[in-house]
């Protein structure tokens, strides 16, 4: 493998590009590099594919750069849920390649004089005309950049966005070679200058004075609707903010080192107990199509699970229009077992992300079961099953049980023993054969007793009884986690980390 | 070597907006490629964002037959390949009793007199040029996506008595898949793939513009965002853009010149197909932004 960091690469000078458009050496190595980037990061790439990328860059030439990462990912990336993945590998390994993506401060300079130039055409006599005439973006004070940002949202105007997202972070970012932090402190400093927030506020002040002036007022759909406008650039303009630091931390660390950092897992493989704030949305959206995908296969497979016993009067009956011949057998359809569900859940701020989405899932295919029931607790136990019936939107039944369940006995710190000791007087005789219990917890008790004979009680009056840890197995009962005191009395405990894990696991279950 | 359909990207685009598809990016680069790799596009995505009406628009840009293949569960072989014409081959050995010898008959029986084409069979032997679109291919059994796999890696069908029968010309292949469940390796590997999501609002109002006649730039532009703005809701269902032309189409019809919150409520019922997601939407409609960020579960 060639260095990677060779200057003249990096750069992507005009001679360079040469080499680069046709499937030679660089380009190839590049090339195999990136997949095997896309491998680390946990996507199925096979032989066969990268085959077809290579033909594919063939047709279509690296300077478009659009139609470049959609000619890879069309060959590469067969799954949407692994597009971000992809895109950020890609980011890193293509950020700097192409003239137009250098890494040249002197032509950001320009590129920023001559789009004031334009700009200042464009809108001639608006504010703020005469103190960029000077040129360069260095001439210019931070308030006067902030009121070109201001102007450039306003307008929508992208491509100078765009030179003064580069400006800023070349100026507020603080990025010094070789310093060891992380693209986030960056662009938490860039931002911080930028302040965006009061960005969005003058924005909507002044979309305000502008619909007054014109003699009406805004109503408040119209001012959701210009605010969602304005939010939009504003992410806009941090995506390329981000793509910027990104960029020159690539120029800085080399690619190897920065796709290493950066690399995301898919949705399927974030753990729910460290998940971002960002990983977790992603999770939620996985969730939507996980559940449709799981319902039609649970319901597909009981569908073809359907041959019961010789149907004898149906049978005969059907001979009649073959002359008394019984050549048509017929079958009793089985009932279909639907197992009840009921889930236990520790909410408890550990695993509490734990226990959403499991709730969500296992309500969001509820026609799969005969009936669920829901029970929550962190030292006290609290039934919510009534906070899902007839509602259409589990997610907002998941918010109310996180917010109103009755879970607080004493302290607010898990107490397994004791939730268990209360849902044994009170609901242990609802739990009967048809029963699956499912309990979901870390079993991090506190150092208090476990009670773990109601898990033995349960086990002998239920189908069967489940244990999900959200814990990696190799810290079960270490400290005071006791699930395997719990673990024996159950038909199985396992490990529940992620989606992947937790569909296993459901499917598993109908 | 046969000749490439298309000369560059850009021109995909542009016949593609001749005949009223505006494609982005990221479709007309992946149809570009389809063509000069001579492989089948995978195209999935949310339910109403034109997957099939791609298939129909490249058929009609190009000129070609589009021959169609709906995919349902029990879809087989007879349904999908080719079946023997059995009656005829009945009548056929019943016609000439004992005046052939049996290898004759036999010879005669398995017969492309006798064989009766299925929409991949027909693909493969048309010999003008056709586009092939095999629709809803989650819908099928696992077992059934194989047959499939030959047309689709090598535009050739098998079959045993009469040996293989190869394209006469490459055909445009699209599938279509709704996600419902996980397709093979094997066919993934075969195909390009094409997520159609949700237009971006500037897409999407060019696309009510030239699907809704006579409606003014001012009307279009607020539909995109509003439907932008509900799509960024946790919804059952987000709005596809069938379904927002369907709105476009019913304000014009009411004569609606300027999208008010009132307008927008009593109409939701066209955009959202749930109750309780019209209700969230209404109540979204007349709330202030801050309102909504309540909604979302953060951590406890």
């Amino acid at each position: 493998m060639t260095d990677h960091s060779d200057p003249a690469l990096v750069n992507g000078d005009d001679d360079n590009l040469g080499d680069l458009r046709v499937a030679g050496e660089p380009l190839l190595d590049l090339l195999n590099g990136f997949i095997g980037e896309l491998r680390e990061a946990g996507l199925p790439v096979s032989l066969t594919e990268n085959l077809d990328a290579m033909a594919a860059i063939r047709h279509i030439p690296m300077e478009d750069r659009e139609a470049f990462k959609y000619a890879l990912a069309a060959t590469l990336v067969k799954n949407n849920a692994h597009w971000r993945s992809f895109e950020t590998v890609f980011e890193v390994y293509f950020s700097l390649r192409g003239s137009k993506y250098g890494l040249d401060d002197d032509s950001l300079e320009q590129d920023l004089a001559d789009l004031l130039d334009d700009d200042e055409r464009d809108g001639a006599g608006d504010e703020g005309s005469g103190q960029s005439g000077q040129g360069g973006g260095d001439g210019l004070t931070p308030e006067e950049l902030q009121q070109l940002l201001y102007q450039a949202m306003m307008k929508g105007n992208e491509s100078l966005m765009k030179a003064i997202a580069r400006q800023a972070v070349k100026r507020f970012a603080g990025m010094e070679p070789g310093r060891p932090v992380g693209g986030t402190y960056y662009l938490y400093r860039t931002l911080r200058n930028l302040d965006l927030e009061g960005l969005l506020e003058k924005m909507m002040e002044q979309r305000r004075e502008q619909a007054e002036a014109d003699g009406h007022e805004l109503s408040k759909l119209e001012e959701r609707l210009e605010q969602d406008e304005y939010e939009h650039r504003i992410d806009a303009l941090k995506k390329e903010i981000e793509a910027e630091i990104r960029r020159r931390l690539v120029a800085d660390r080399g690619i190897e080192a920065m796709a290493k950092t950066l690399r995301k897992p898919l949705p399927e493989d974030v753990d729910f107990m460290h998940a971002s704030r960002e990983e977790m949305v992603g999770l939620r959206k996985a969730l939507i199509p996980l559940t449709r995908r799981l319902a039609v296969r649970l319901a597909r497979k009981r569908r073809h699970n359907r041959r019961g016993p010789l149907d004898f009067r149906r049978t005969v009956r059907a001979s009649l229009s073959y002359g008394g011949v019984p050549a048509e057998p017929k079958f009793r359809h089985p009932r279909p077992h639907k197992p009840e569900i009921f889930v236990i859940a520790d909410i408890s701020g550990s695993v509490a992300a734990f226990a959403r989405f499991t709730l969500m899932l296992v309500y969001a295919i509820s026609g799969q079961f005969s009936k669920v029931r829901a029970f929550v607790f962190i030292d006290g136990i609290d039934e919510v099953t009534s906070y899902f019936e007839g509602v259409e939107d589990v997610t907002e039944a998941v918010h109310r049980v996180n917010t109103e369940a009755d879970v607080v006995w004493v302290d607010g710190h898990s107490d397994y023993g004791h939730a268990f000791e209360v849902f044994h007087n009170k609901w242990g005789k609802d739990i009967g054969p048809k029963t699956t219990v499912i309990i979901l917890g870390d079993a991090r008790n506190n150092y208090h007793a476990s009670q773990s004979w109601v898990v033995k009680e349960m086990q002998h009056r239920a189908r069967h009884v489940y244990w999900l840890n959200p814990e990696p197995k190799s810290y079960w009962d270490t400290g005071d986690s006791i699930v395997g005191d719990y673990a024996a009395y159950t038909d199985g405990a396992y490990e529940c980390r992620n989606l992947r894990q937790l569909e296993k696991f459901v499917e598993k279950l109908a | 070597m046969t000749e490439y359909r298309f000369e560059s990207v850009p021109e995909v685009r542009d016949g593609l907006r001749k005949v009223d598809y505006l494609s982005d990016e990221g479709i007309a680069g992946i149809v570009y490629l389809a063509d000069r790799l001579k492989k089948p596009i995978l195209v999935e995505g949310p339910a109403g964002t034109g997957k099939t009406q791609l298939a129909k628009s490249v058929a009609e840009m190009i000129g070609a037959r589009l021959i169609r293949l709906q995919c349902y569960e029990g879809l087989d072989e007879a349904k999908a390949l080719y079946e023997w014409n059995y009656k005829k081959q009945l009548l056929r050995i019943q016609a000439q009793r004992g005046n052939d010898s049996w290898d004759e008959v036999e010879e005669d029986l398995f017969s492309d007199e006798f064989l009766l084409e299925r929409p991949l069979l027909e693909a493969i032997r048309a010999t003008e040029p056709v586009v092939l679109l095999i629709d809803e291919v989650d819908r099928v059994e696992v077992e059934t996506e194989a047959l499939l796999l030959e047309i689709l890696s090598d535009y050739q069908v098998s079959i045993p008595e009469l040996g293989t029968i190869e394209a006469k010309q490459i055909p445009l292949v699209f599938l279509t898949s709704n996600n419902t469940r996980e397709l093979s390796e094997a066919l993934k590997r075969r195909c390009l793939f094409l997520h159609i999501d949700y237009p971006d609002m500037e897409r999407e109002k060019e696309i009510i513009l030239t699907k809704v006649p006579d409606i003014t730039e001012n009307l279009a532009d607020q539909v995109a965002r509003i439907v932008r703005s509900l799509r960024q809701l946790e919804l059952k269902k987000s709005p596809s853009v069938s379904e927002t032309l369907d709105w476009a189409n019913t304000l014009m019809l009411l004569g609606v010149e300027q999208v008010d919150a009132e307008v927008a409520s009593s109409t939701a019922n066209i955009l959202l197909k749930y109750q309780s997601d019209i209700a969230k939407a209404v109540r979204e409609f007349a709330a202030d932004k801050q309102g909504m960020k309540a909604f979302a579960p953060g951590p406890k």
